[in-house]
């Protein structure tokens, strides 16, 4: 299936929870790997997983990536890519959350590698997977103050004694 | 000093060498220092190099030891994350008296290539532990690590227990 075609059948199924689609220029590998679809409605983002892994004409069973963004815009986003691995096509969707309140449920029961992904989102970004069955930090201290890619982060002065500056 | 066996005794008459304590202890410290094994970074992998049978380092009495009780030497070999320098202090207290630091490549210096947006990283592992020999680069090549290595060695074979007066 072509992005097009699966975002039509998300549409289908989903209708208000789907925002537009986003098609990226460019190689034909890019526009499949790359283009995205923005979800709306992001309290319904474990159904239209479980409904993107369970389909038998999608059966998108790898979740490639789960990347988070701080947009700059006191937004921030969770963007999500899959792959099937028996049909070799690829799908990716993007939701956006407000900074004051970034909670979005949790994928690791539909996908178990989106636990260690959501994890690290919580560290850096500091997006509460709502769900999770273990969120904590994943790179960082546990003691670490803050989410270092957020765009409004200063970095601490000292860490446990150490002088942290140039 | 030592009494040799008399068969096979290569000097003829005598079976005795005059040595001082000195410098049969820096010749035996210094012809076996045995290194931490652990690498934090890319630098790493030069290290590895170096340890490889091109670059060969176990000729001067490097073996990588699997534990801080049983080294002499620790070879800090790339980015000390302010996580990672947490342990590293506890591994240095860690190792028994006489003990040395080499600092390979930029990360350990001073920061290298972190020095201005690295909020996670020590720069310089010298505000930690004290360093006896900086190697520059980034990676530094096996051949300067051997030359650091060989520095260490002129240090170590200048020292003397004996107290001397301020
Ligand atoms: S000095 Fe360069 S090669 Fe060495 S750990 Fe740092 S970035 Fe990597």
């Amino acid at each position: 299936m072509t992005n097009q075609e699966i975002f039509d059948t998300l549409k289908a199924t989903y209708g208000g929870a789907i925002g537009s689609f986003h098609e990226q220029g460019g190689s034909a590998y890019m526009k499949r790997t790359s283009s995205y679809a923005d979800i709306v409605e992001y309290s319904q983002i474990a159904q239209i997983c479980q409904y993107l892994r369970d389909e038998p004409t999608l059966e998108f069973d790898n979740l490639n990536c789960l990347s988070c963004d701080d947009n700059g815009d006191k937004t921030l986003s969770v963007i999500y890519h899959m792959e099937s691995l028996k049909f070799k096509h690829h799908f990716a969707f993007k939701v956006t959350v407000p900074i004051d309140h970034p909670v979005v449920p949790t994928v690791t029961r539909v996908w178990a590698s989106a636990n260690w992904h959501e994890r690290e989102g919580w560290d850096m970004i500091g997006i509460q997977f709502h769900g999770h069955p273990d969120l904590r930090r994943i790179l960082l201290d546990d003691d670490w103050e803050g989410h270092p890619l957020r765009k409004d982060y200063k970095e601490p002065e000292f860490y446990r004694g150490m002088k942290v500056g140039y | 000093m030592g009494i040799l066996n008399k068969q096979d005794d290569p000097f003829g008459s005598g079976n005795i060498i005059i040595t001082g304590v000195d410098t049969l202890l820096n010749w035996s410290r210094l012809s076996s220092l045995w290194m931490m094994g652990f690498g934090l970074a890319c630098c790493a992998i030069e290290m590895m190099a170096a340890s490889a049978s091109h670059y060969d380092i176990g000729r001067f009495g490097v073996i990588p030891r699997p534990s801080p009780r049983q080294s002499d030497m620790m070879l800090i070999s790339g980015t000390v994350t302010l996580k990672m320098a947490t342990r590293t202090k506890i591994l240095y207290e860690q190792m028994p008296d006489p003990k040395y630091i080499i600092s390979m490549g930029s990360c350990s210096n001073c920061g290298g290539p972190y020095w201005e947006h690295g909020y996670h990283v020590l720069k310089g592992v010298d505000r930690i532990i004290p360093v006896d020999v900086y190697v520059p680069g980034c990676p530094p090549r096996p051949e300067a690590l051997l030359e650091g290595l060989m520095k260490l060695q002129d240090k170590v074979r200048r020292q003397s227990i004996a107290r001397t007066a301020v």
